[in-house]
This record gives C-alpha cells, sequence and structure tokens, in this order.
C-alpha cells in the first residue's frame, strides 16, 4: 500500500464481503426508519393524551428516550463501525461518556429544586403552582377581533 | 472497518504498531467527536434543567405543527419526520460511500457522495423553512390586554398557556411562554445546522479530491472514512435533538 501507513497493523483494506455488509447495512437502515416510526407514534401519543407531568405521560417519554439510545446505538456500532475496532479503543470513548449518568441526572434534578424554591419561597410558604393551578389571564379590555 | 484477522496473542503495546488498530487521524475524530458530544450534552442539558425549573413549558406538538404549502393545517411532527429521515438516508448514503471507497471504486464514491451531499443540503432547506415560519408565524398573544401578533424568537416566545374561551382567526389567544424557549431552540438546532453545514463543505472537498484521483494515488480512501465518521455523528446528534425538542 502506500508509505503513509503509521504501521502495517492498521490495514485500509476492507475484509467484509460484499452481501454480509448490504445485509447488515439494509438491516440497520430498517430498524433506525421502524424505531423512528414507532417514535413518531409515541410522540401523538402524547399530543393526545397531553403534555404535562402526569405519571403515564412521563413513562412514554421514558420509552421515547429508551428508543432513541437504541438508536444511537445502532448508529455509532453500525454506521460509524465502532463495534468492529478493538476493545480498549472502544472503552476510551465509552467510559468518558459514562458522565453524562451523573451530568444529566444532577443538573435535571438541580432544576427540579429549584422550580420548589422558585414556587415555596425556599420551603417557608406552600407551593404556589399547587395552589393556583395555571392562573387564567384577564379578559381583554378590547372587545375580541377589535385589532387587526 | 471489520479488521477480523487479529491473530489470537497479538501484543499491542510492545511498540512499533498501533495499539489501537486504527490510524491517528481516525482515532483523533473519534476523540474530537466524543469531545463534541459533551458540547452538545451540555447544551441539551442546560435546556432541561431550565425545562425542568419552569412550571409552564410549551407543547412541542402545538409549535411544529406546519408543513410548507399547507397552509394552517395542524400537522404535529409531521415535517420534523420528515427532516430526520433525510438525514438517515444520506447518512446510509455515505456508509454505502465508504464501502465503495473500501473497494477502491471511485465511481461508486462519487455517486454516494452526490447523494449524501443533496441529503445535507435538503436538511438545512428544511431547517431553513422551518426558522422562517417560526420567526415570521405571528401568533396571537395576550400581552397587557391586548392581543398582539408575536413570532417565536430569542427574546420572544407566544406560546404560553391558552387563555381560555379567548379566540382570534379560528386560534386560541394565549399568553406569552418562558422566554428560554427560543434562545435554546435556536441556539441548540442553530448549532447543530452549523455542524451539517461544515459537513457538507467537508463532503464537498471529499468529492472534489476524490473527482481529483487524490485517493486513488494515495493508496487508500481513509478520508471519506473520517469524513463519513464526522457525518454519521451530525446525524447522532440529531438523534438527540429531535427527542428533546420535538417529541418530549
Amino acid at each position: 500500500m502506500s508509505q503513509q501507513l503509521a504501521s502495517d497493523e492498521i490495514s485500509f483494506a476492507s475484509h467484509t464481503d460484499d452481501t454480509a455488509f448490504y445485509k447488515t447495512v439494509k438491516k440497520v437502515t430498517i430498524i433506525l426508519s421502524v424505531i423512528t416510526i414507532i417514535e413518531l407514534c409515541l410522540g401523538l401519543l402524547i399530543y393526545k393524551i397531553g403534555h404535562g407531568s402526569a405519571t403515564s405521560v412521563l413513562i412514554v417519554k421514558g420509552i421515547v428516550t429508551i428508543l432513541s439510545l437504541a438508536k444511537a446505538f445502532y448508529i455509532t456500532s453500525y454506521f460509524m463501525h465502532l463495534g468492529d475496532e478493538v476493545r480498549n479503543m472502544i472503552m476510551t470513548i465509552v467510559v468518558p461518556l459514562m458522565l453524562f449518568v451523573w451530568f444529566i441526572a444532577a443538573f435535571l434534578m438541580d432544576g427540579n429544586s429549584w422550580k420548589n424554591m422558585k414556587n415555596t419561597n425556599a420551603g417557608s410558604s406552600p407551593d404556589k403552582s399547587k395552589i393556583e393551578q395555571v392562573a387564567p389571564a384577564p379578559k381583554p379590555a378590547v372587545p375580541e377581533g377589535a385589532e387587526k | 472497518m471489520a479488521t477480523a484477522a487479529i491473530p489470537a496473542g497479538t501484543k499491542w503495546w510492545t511498540g512499533g504498531k498501533s495499539p489501537f488498530n486504527v490510524s491517528y487521524g481516525k482515532l483523533m475524530m473519534w476523540y474530537f467527536l466524543m469531545s463534541d458530544a459533551f458540547t452538545f450534552g451540555a447544551f441539551l442539558i442546560s435546556y432541561g434543567t431550565i425545562r425542568f425549573s419552569a412550571n409552564y413549558w410549551p407543547d412541542p406538538n402545538l409549535v411544529f405543527n406546519a408543513f410548507p404549502g399547507m397552509g394552517h393545517a395542524n400537522l404535529p411532527l409531521a415535517f420534523v419526520s420528515l427532516m430526520t429521515f433525510i438525514l438517515i438516508i444520506s447518512s446510509v448514503t455515505m456508509v454505502l460511500a465508504v464501502h465503495e471507497g473500501h473497494k477502491m471504486n471511485r465511481k461508486g464514491v462519487e455517486k454516494y457522495m452526490i447523494w449524501t451531499i443533496i441529503g445535507g443540503i435538503a436538511f438545512l432547506a428544511c431547517q431553513a423553512w422551518e426558522w422562517t415560519h417560526l420567526i415570521m408565524g405571528d401568533h396571537a398573544t395576550l400581552v397587557n390586554g391586548e392581543i398582539l401578533p408575536m413570532g417565536t424568537t430569542a427574546r420572544t416566545n407566544p406560546w404560553g398557556p391558552v387563555v381560555p374561551g379567548l379566540v382570534e382567526h379560528g386560534m386560541a389567544v394565549t399568553t406569552p411562554g418562558p422566554v428560554a424557549f427560543g434562545g435554546f431552540f435556536f441556539g441548540i438546532t442553530g448549532f447543530h445546522g452549523f455542524h451539517v453545514l461544515s459537513g457538507v463543505a467537508i463532503n464537498i472537498i471529499m468529492y472534489i479530491k476524490t473527482r481529483l484521483g487524490h485517493f486513488d494515488q494515495r493508496g487508500h480512501y481513509e478520508m471519506i472514512e473520517k469524513a463519513g465518521l464526522y457525518w454519521h455523528f451530525v446525524d447522532l446528534v440529531w438523534v438527540f435533538v429531535f427527542l428533546c425538542f420535538y417529541l418530549i
């Protein structure tokens, strides 16, 4: 091959045969499309039952999140061929990404605590959001459709 | 690359060879993508933090329900699913381009690179339409007792709670929603769109280099593979942007 090779170990030639390759690509494309369609159906389900923080909505959102992680796995593992690399190399990519577990949990909990602090004046009064719900806006002074 | 033929008992760390069995450039592309994943992750998590701290957040199905040429028809998720499929298909054509590169088939690489570039440009065009629609599309909003037309921008958000019983031009009037919505939406989809734009630019350069026969002279098409990694990453990020802004 060329003079640019750092060592003989790196081979730029593919050892996969054509039929197996096209079969995998076809399979992964179908999996990604089907997962996306399921996600869209669940998104419409959220629209139907109403966007909010009811337990049923949260469960649907959790399922959608897990399906997205599955899509991410198929893209990196098959399209980006990470699954075919040496295990040590995969670990140098995947292990640092574990930080996201803490990152997501810590910050979402922080946001939630911030909301509670705002609603209760840092715990000194009852939860505003639970008493008022969504305050209906005052009726406008102008009659409907008066402007524009 | 499916490098199945690694002899058993290979000592990777004795020197003189790449312990990860990949070239320097490809390894560094992976580490760059990992750092980029943290950048996107930080953006999306800060969006999540603000969203968790708000008592009210707009329903994406109400905000993103338009489709080009369909007027005011209520079509939640329709346009964004088109964008998602465009990106998935362009990812598939990229995989095929990389494979043709392995086979040293210049014509095949050229063909699939063109399709990938078209897919990227189509995605950017969709995003341009969506942004224009959000920014220019006025929505009747109740501000200080007056119904005003308001677009979705980084500073204004008309998608607050619906005012009960108030309808203008057949659409429910709302109060202004959390301002952070527009900032996060335009900031994060803009950052992703910029990645798509630079990906298209990289792909065009790779296409030109392929046409000029640079990779044939070099003896391998590894540059196509590295550009492919970047392009798949753009698709990967979209999976999460799609999840965080449109689905949940």
